[in-house]
């Protein structure tokens, strides 16, 4: 799917459909989405969080839809040193495990669904 | 933390040009074991529960148990091992003069069964070579690990260090990521240690039992989703060698617990 960097942002959304804040707040605290292995946030039930990265709590206050989409699409835009995987790439990569090859690690409807959940977190 | 240790780092540049930015000073470096609760620390401390010290006995019987077809035994060649062992696991991976290139204590082991008791080498992770390398390395507990000094083993210790510093797999980190720069956080919960390679081959309360370090090394590629090296491979005894030389002077503890 092309996306277009305007700024800190990609404005436009992934895909045709809205994102579903539901299924978002259920792929952020799953394990294999990988968010919780380094975020913690405001997730009560989530027991084991990680604490490498910013609490999430808060993040619709200070990002806007298009900001957070060009976090997730590709956190190195903001930040070349990040240790935040880019969850929509599939180039410039290292020694891919074989069942990961050539896959993003999200596709575009679970981002436009995590971002339709993050905006949400406000305090 | 990260920028009191850039600070560290810095200063320490001067006096050891060797450390890059964001490496751990020799004085901070700690095992995994300061990581660890106390139930599991106990469990490391006292030999009578320590499950790593079963397997320790097994390769006590296997150093004396003739094989192969030269029907040998280690000890007809090696002797006592409290004192002919004694410091070798603490100088593995070595290098190899007639292989030219370095051999991890594992590889070692096999090179004995085929070269000297003509026996089947061992595969990787069965019980019978884990046995035999927690027993020789049983023997170095406490010693000072000094793999890597050898002149001839620089290059690989270089190419380990570059394996360490590579981002790698669909989520793009690096041992460096996890192991220099955040350890003492939390991933999901739990500890990230240094990743300091004192303590292999070691029980993991996880694994229910002994594994060495590739198997380790195995895991955290699959962990950042890369394509794990094989066993034995030239890149994981690489990646073991720069683990060793960034350890040089920490005292060896194997067979350790881990959680
Ligand atoms: C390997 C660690 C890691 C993973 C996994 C990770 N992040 Fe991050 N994230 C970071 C770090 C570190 C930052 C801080 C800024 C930076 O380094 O870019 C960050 C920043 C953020 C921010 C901005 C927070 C702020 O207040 O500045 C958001 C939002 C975010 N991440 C969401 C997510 C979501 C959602 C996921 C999963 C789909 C995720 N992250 C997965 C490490 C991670
Ligand atoms: C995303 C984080 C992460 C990355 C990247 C990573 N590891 Fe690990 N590593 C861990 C965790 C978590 C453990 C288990 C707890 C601990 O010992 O730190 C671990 C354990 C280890 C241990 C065992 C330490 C002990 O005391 O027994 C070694 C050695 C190690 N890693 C080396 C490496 C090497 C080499 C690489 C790169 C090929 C690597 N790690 C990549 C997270 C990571």
């Amino acid at each position: 799917m092309p996306y277009k960097i305007i700024g800190d942002t990609i404005p436009k959304p992934l895909t045709g459909a809205p994102g579903d804040p539901v299924r978002g707040r259920a792929l952020v605290v799953a394990r294999t989405t990988t968010c919780i292995l380094c975020h913690s946030g405001p997730f009560p039930e989530v027991k084991f969080q990680g604490d490498l990265a910013p609490d999430l709590t808060g993040t619709g206050n200070w990002w806007s839809a298009g900001q957070l989409r060009l976090r997730l699409v590709d956190a190195s835009r903001y930040n070349p040193q990040t240790i935040m995987p880019s969850y929509y790439r599939n180039d410039g990569l290292v020694r891919v495990g074989r069942n990961f090859a050539g896959k993003p690690i999200l596709s575009a409807a679970e981002i436009e669904d995590i971002v339709a959940f993050l905006v949400t977190l406000r305090d | 933390m990260i920028f009191g240790r850039a600070i560290a780092a810095t200063i320490l540049l001067v006096v050891a040009p060797a450390l890059l930015a964001g490496e751990i000073p020799p004085d901070a470096r700690r095992s995994g074991y300061s990581f660890m609760g106390p139930d599991t620390r106990a469990m490391q401390d006292d030999d009578t529960s320590n499950p790593g010290m079963l397997f320790v006995l097994d390769g006590e019987a296997l150093w004396a148990k003739k094989t192969g077809n030269l029907d040998k035994a280690c000890a007809d060649c090696h002797g006592d091992a409290t004192t002919s062992m004694k410091g070798v696991a603490a100088r593995y991976p070595a290098f190899d003069k007639a292989l030219a290139r370095p051999v991890t204590l594992d590889q070692r082991i096999n090179l004995c069964r085929t070269n000297h008791q003509q026996a089947a080498a061992l595969p990787y992770e069965s019980r019978d070579l884990l046995a035999l390398s927690a027993f020789i390395a049983h023997q170095s507990r406490g010693v000072a690990i000094t793999a890597g000094d050898d002149p001839e083993l620089k290059p690989f210790v270089a190419q380990g260090r570059d394996l360490f510093m590579q981002r790698e797999g669909q989520l793009n980190l690096a041992c460096t990521s996890c192991h220099d720069d955040n350890f003492d956080k939390r991933l999901a919960g739990a500890p990230i240690t240094q990743g300091q390679p004192t303590g292999y081959p070691l029980y993991r309360l996880e694994w229910q039992t002994l594994g060495s370090i590739e198997r380790r090394l195995r895991s955290c590629m699959t962990g950042v989703r890369a394509q794990a090296y094989d066993y034995g491979s030239p890149e994981l005894v690489a990646l073991e060698l720069f683990l060793m030389s960034r350890a040089r002077g920490m005292p060896m503890e194997a067979p350790a617990v881990r959680p």
